[in-house]
């Protein structure tokens, strides 16, 4: 399959590997922004691959993971309601709330659904006058420009019925959060590609100097993850805290500019609350006021919902990379996918998840 | 004297399932006499008993049942109707019985099209015809408008199992080769990307078949067959496990061999959807000792069910239970059970 095969070349990625060996002289410790990064990782046994030298952690960009709790029980309290059509990605059904997920409210009689684009809620709005039609717009960088898109649409063509629960995140904040963190290991980063495709890198320099840190922005199938790998290793034997592309047939320096446009028209930044972490300042967005009525939290008057995690799961730890998924005692014993303590484990993009589903201890 | 009826109803005035057609009266009949007999008739189905007498050559009796309730009820490549009794046909010859009868029970929502259901009917009776077997006993009931949706098909079959042969889940034993007979995921993908709401076209179409011929030329050649499944739901990847758990094995395979179309990928790519957990309907694993391997492909690639047959893997003496891959770098992953639900209602 054409932009696919080549990049999953087990000739390419060998040598790769021994570049990687050849320059590596001593430990280096590289954090993996993107949890779609993290499962390629995983389910390639990139980390069986490479040398003893270089130690991938796992990064908070899962946006399943860093969704607020108070969030998940503000999306259930709305999906249960009977006027409501719920619509979300598919990941976001499993996460658990205090005492309940969405399948379940969807079992209970609620009206959730899976789709693949915000626009899709839309349609089902146009459709469904009589409805009230909720999208779950949860995401980093790269789901915005389509969920202000659907926002954008809704206002314009005057779709009343139509709002969205917002719990948008953004990268650099959470990198500047670990790399200020007093436990910090990271030394350099896999900037997360698709990301980088909406917003550019222009924006990862500031953040490279600031805190000496070589960042690469990098794509998700093998070969690009060993080529991001060997650039940010290159970068650290030089000292060199720069910010360099290697996903170029994605990513350019200032991004897509008119998605960045759409997402500033729609959204303001804001202080978020990041599962497992806690508040991050600046690190999320949220509705402008002009775009107030289709803010489901206003709509549905539930934004004084507040909600605390189970002392149990050390998610935390795990999305700031200071903890990997099989340190932790309740990893595959009380912690499973069918029975997750945390969200790191629920969504597809989760550390823990990859962890179980690609290398519970089995003997090779 | 007889008296003609004063208002017969004839059925055709209809083009929807009323809920008097299940109400075991006139239209009842009617729906019987036009739809599903001219279709389906034989010998014993002509008889309108309640029953089939039947009389079973000898051997041991396969018996199976499957409820089909797939959404939409016409996907690229079949319909509800074939998928019931190829469903049914295979979970028979997969156990080595040689599928002979099935009945069928249909509940149908009040409202469905009459002209659908026919055409629904009739993939059975051809489908039935193809894979030699009959439908001998059948039932219909309707429920209200939005009690179920357009309309749900239960099949049942039994079969009688060949001298000499034993297929059990259980019967894997390490140097075992594991061979599949094609390409994985496309009725899977077929079903998903012709779903409402996903906005995407594709030429996927389902690879929905009987694999009654092919598995017995397999077994007059090779009778000594380990095990047999059909990977339906839960993809490739659950039968593994199966396998592997019920004879307490590991398995590895090798991902270079597993083929999948490239369409198929494509949409497995972008959905986020592994090919290995996605169901097949016409599709074969077989586990045989690795000295009958070669035999084995043969007779496979001789069928077009088969055209595609490769080696997939080996069971081993390691990890046993599980199901470990062999990526094309040379690393390995646990290659798991498909977690709660990927597609609903693929069959």
């Amino acid at each position: 399959m054409k932009y696919i095969d080549e990049y999953r070349d087990p000739k390419l990625a060998r040598k790769l590997l021994d570049e990687i060996r050849r320059t590596a002289t001593r430990h280096w410790t590289i954090m993996e922004i993107c949890g779609g990064q993290t499962h390629s990782i995983m389910r390639n046994g990139i980390d069986q691959l490479l040398p003893d030298t270089i130690e991938l952690v796992h990064g908070p960009g899962c946006p399943v993971c860093v969704t607020p709790l108070e969030s998940i029980e503000r999306a259930l309290l709305i999906a249960a309601r009977k006027e409501v059509i719920f619509t979300s990605f598919g990941d976001m059904l499993r996460v658990p709330g205090s005492s309940k997920d969405l399948f379940m409210v969807r079992s209970e009689g609620g009206d959730v659904r899976i789709l693949f684009s915000p626009l899709d809620a839309l349609q089902i709005a146009r459709d469904n006058p009589a409805k009230e039609v909720v999208f779950f717009a949860v995401g980093f960088e790269t789901t915005a420009p389509a969920n202000a898109m659907a926002v954008w649409q809704a206002a314009r063509e005057g779709i009343e019925n139509f709002s969205v629960l917002v719990s948008q995140v953004m990268v650099p904040p959470a990198m500047r959060a670990i790399l200020s963190s007093p436990g910090n290991r990271v030394q350099g980063f896999l900037a997360a590609g698709h990301v980088c495709a909406v917003m550019g890198y222009e924006e990862y320099e500031p953040v490279a100097r600031e805190f000496q840190v070589p960042i690469v922005p990098t794509g998700f199938e093998p070969v690009d993850l060993l080529a991001g790998i060997l650039k940010t290793v290159e970068l650290l034997e030089e000292g060199r805290a720069e910010v360099v592309n290697r996903y170029g047939r994605v990513v350019s320096r200032e991004g897509n500019r008119v998605a960045q446009e759409l997402i500033d028209k729609v959204f303001e930044v804001t202080d978020r609350q990041w599962r497992g972490i806690g508040l991050i300042p600046g690190s999320g967005l949220a509705l402008r006021e002009v775009f107030d009525r289709f803010d489901a939290e206003k709509k549905f008057n539930v934004s004084h919902i507040s909600a605390t995690e189970s002392p149990l799961c050390m998610s935390g730890s795990i999305l700031q990379g200071t903890l990997k998924p099989d340190g932790c005692p309740a990893f595959a014993r009380e912690c499973t996918p069918e029975h997750p303590l945390g969200a790191t484990m629920v969504s597809s993009e989760g550390a823990c998840a990859a962890y179980y589903n690609y290398h519970r201890n089995f003997a090779l | 004297m007889t008296i003609a009826p004063l208002c017969p109803t004839p059925i055709m005035q209809h083009e929807t399932v009323q809920m008097a057609h299940g109400a075991g009266g006139r239209l009842s009949q009617a729906l019987m006499q036009r739809v599903f007999m001219p279709h389906l008739h034989n010998a014993f189905l002509d008889l309108l008993d309640d029953q089939a007498k039947l009389d079973l050559p000898p051997g041991r009796v396969a018996f199976t049942t499957d409820s089909y309730v797939v959404s939409p009820v016409f996907f690229p490549g079949g319909n509800i109707g074939e998928l019931a009794v190829n469903g049914t046909v295979n979970d028979l010859a997969v156990g080595g019985a040689r599928p002979l009868y099935l009945s069928a029970g249909f509940v149908l929502e009040e409202g469905f099209s009459l002209a659908e259901l026919e055409t629904i009917v009739k993939s059975m009776a051809d489908a039935a015809r193809k894979a030699g077997v009959m439908v001998v006993t059948g039932d219909t009931k309707v429920v209200g408008k939005g009690q179920c949706d357009k309309i749900f098909i239960n099949t049942s079959g039994i079969g009688v199992i060949r001298e000499g042969v034993n297929l059990s889940c259980r019967n894997l034993a390490s140097g075992d080769t594991i061979i599949l007979s094609g390409t994985v995921g496309d009725h899977g993908m077929a079903i998903m990307t012709s779903r409402e709401g996903l906005s995407f076209q594709s030429r996927i179409t389902s690879d929905c078949a009987a694999l009654n011929a092919m598995i017995a030329a397999v077994l007059d050649v090779v009778p000594a067959v380990h095990a047999m499944r059909d990977p339906t739901r839960g993809g490739v990847a659950a039968t593994l496990n199966e396998l592997a758990v019920s004879s307490g094995v590991g398995i590895e395979i090798n991902e270079m061999t597993v083929p999948v179309k490239a369409d198929v990928r494509g949409a497995c790519e972008l959905l986020g959807v592994d090919p290995l957990h996605v169901a097949n309907e016409g599709k074969l694993v077989v586990a045989v000792a690795a000295a009958d391997a070669a035999t084995v492909l043969e007779v496979m690639r001789s069928f077009a069910e088969g055209r595609d047959a490769v080696i997939i893997g080996s069971v081993v003496d390691l990890h046993p239970g599980m199901v470990v891959m062999r990526t094309a770098f040379g690393s390995s992953r646990i290659i798991d059970l498909p977690l709660g639900e990927q597609l609903p209602r693929i069959c």
